[in-house]
């Protein structure tokens, strides 16, 4: 669904922060992307959703390469992922229901018909009673899950995820892990970057693992 | 922070109005509206003075048209007879309608805006009028009847305002020319603003432009969700540019009709005639209010996509 061939990347004149990364995402894939801080987990997500452009190298998303597309097909593509950033990115003046519910919105849906899932979706991951706060009033917590929530609403076939459980604590890292599982079961295929090590062992999965801008895949089941 | 609302109990599940998405107090600027205001009030003046203009050259025009004036030099001492000579030459000619002798006291009320009724004006050697109103323009031989009198009357000249006729269409011509070069170059200055608001909005706004690009929201809805603020700011400002303009050319109306009998007034009665600004005048400026409006908003709509086109390359 998603390779990545001899890709590297540098920002300006600085060293190559990715060098000859080749990767296949196969579709409904579940996998952890880890590394040292600063290693380029967030560089790679990023060319994953078309943030940044590799210097060099193919990436292809769902066998599109992303090289030149129009902005219309940018965004076409884009729809189909979701982005859970590492600053959650929420926008302070929309309430929690709002921003989980932008990007049905933005694809011009009626409100009264995705209001439920938006509902629903918030009581699961503990902000029933926080979806008409704005932002600037949530935990660290509750940022991330109405981040993850923004996400995964609009069923993406590729969910990015990054450092999904760096602010809460282990009972409620379990519980967003076991909704990115259940996602995952229904079809779509999720890269979670971290550096949590009780995370990937609580649920085996592939590990893609960068060590000075090179990309080592090892399969789940420690082969 | 006022953005602080108050917690809902979750029981009732009635909805807020949504927030916009592009939060309206990050583009609609007090200030570019009064910009918008004050070009929409100077677009739709400059548009009411060339109405103005074009309805006053075009009554005087005609009223000209049908009447011309026989003048004969009041200097010589049997001025009466000859007047009466002419004005016997003049009611001869085919096509012609009715000719007035003017006394020399007409003469006085006409020139009383210029030089007030106190004057005396029996020292001056202003020439003596019969005005020869035309009945029928397609009878008339303008050309013979010049000839004819000059030829009897010594001192006698027909004046048929042309030199008057051709200079007024000249003046507004060259109003009305003014009068769209000063609209096309507020309409400029009125875009100009918008595209500097337009990036300052969305250098504001940079992280909601940057969220909306990354779900996918694609360049035209993030261009929409601006130009809906600036529509709504281009419409807002030139509304009240346009009203104030409006009120100015009804003072100017009251003023002109309250005020006739001052001289003031009767100078401009004089020059311009009724100096109302017609409905082509607020049929003017309500356009202008409109075009305005379309234009801030097509500007920013333009600018916003630029600016997505821009740091997509990049
Ligand atoms: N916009 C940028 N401009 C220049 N350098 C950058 C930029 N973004 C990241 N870098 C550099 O690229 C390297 C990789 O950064 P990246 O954010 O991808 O790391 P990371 O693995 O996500 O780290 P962390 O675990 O701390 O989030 C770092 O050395 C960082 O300084
Ligand atoms: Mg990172």
């Amino acid at each position: 669904m998603i390779t990545l061939e001899n890709v590297g990347l540098r920002y300006g004149n600085a060293p190559e922060v990715l060098s000859d990364v080749n990767l296949r995402i196969e579709k409904s894939s579940f996998q952890y992307l880890t590394g040292p801080s600063g290693a380029g987990k967030t560089s790679l997500l990023r060319l994953l959703f078309m943030s940044l452009r590799p210097t060099r190298g193919v990436v292809s998303l769902f066998g599109r390469a992303t090289g030149d597309l129009a902005p219309k097909e940018v965004a076409a593509l884009r729809r189909r992922v979701g982005v859970v950033f590492q600053d959650f990115r929420l926008l302070d003046h929309l309430t929690t229901y709002e921003n989980v519910a932008l990007p049905l919105r933005v694809q011009g849906r009626a409100e009264s018909s995705y209001r439920a899932d938006v509902i629903e979706l918030l009581r699961w991951v503990g902000l029933g009673n926080r979806m008409h706060v704005l932002p600037p009033v949530l935990s660290g917590g509750e940022k991330q899950r109405a981040a993850i929530a923004r996400a995964v609403i609009g069923q993406p076939e590729l969910l990015l995820a990054d450092e999904p459980t760096g602010n809460v604590d282990p009972q409620l890292g379990r519980r967003l892990l076991r909704l990115l599982i259940e996602l995952n079961k229904l079809g779509t295929s999720i890269i979670i970057a971290t550096h949590d090590v009780m995370l990937m062992e609580q649920f085996d999965a592939r590990r893609l693992v960068l060590h000075d801008g090179h990309l080592q895949v090892f399969e789940r089941g420690g082969a | 922070m006022n953005e602080v609302t108050a917690e809902r109990p979750e029981a009732e599940e009635d909805h807020p109005k949504a927030n916009a998405i592009v939060p309206p107090r990050s583009v609609a600027g007090t200030a570019l509206t009064l910009v918008v205001a004050i070009m929409s009030f100077l677009a739709c003046l400059s548009a009411g003075a060339v109405s103005l203009v074009s309805d006053a050259a075009d009554a005087w025009g005609a009223q000209i048209a049908r009447e011309v004036t026989i003048e004969i030099a009041s200097i010589d001492p049997d001025v009466d007879d000859r007047i009466l000579r002419a004005a016997a030459i003049a009611r001869a000619a085919p096509g012609i309608g009715s000719v007035t002798v003017m006394s020399s006291e007409d003469a006085g009320e006409l020139l009383a805006p210029w030089l007030g009724r106190q004057a005396d004006l029996s020292d001056l050697p202003i020439p003596r009028l019969i005005r020869v109103a035309i009945a029928d323009p397609a009878q008339v031989d303008l050309a013979a009847l010049s000839q004819k009198l000059e030829a009897e009357i010594p001192g006698a000249i027909l004046d048929d305002h042309r030199v008057w006729t051709d200079r007024l269409v000249a003046m507004a011509r060259t109003t009305v020319a003014l009068g769209l070069g000063i609209l096309v170059l507020v309409l400029m200055a009125t875009i100009l603003s918008v595209v500097f608001a337009t990036r300052a909005a969305m250098a504001g706004n940079r992280d909601v432009v940057h969220v909306l690009d990354v779900i996918g929201a694609g360049d035209s809805f993030i261009a929409g969700e601006f130009q809906r603020h600036f529509l709504l700011l281009g419409l807002r400002g030139g509304a009240i540019g346009g009203l104030a303009a409006m009120l100015l050319f009804l003072l100017f109306g009251l003023f002109v009709s309250v005020g006739a009998g001052t001289p003031e007034a009767d100078q401009i009665l004089a020059l311009v005639g009724a100096p109302e600004v017609g409905l082509s005048g607020y049929l003017a400026a309500l356009g202008i209010v409109l075009l305005i409006a379309v234009l801030t908003a097509a500007t920013s709509r333009m600018t916003v996509r630029r600016y997505l086109a821009l740091a997509a390359e990049s």
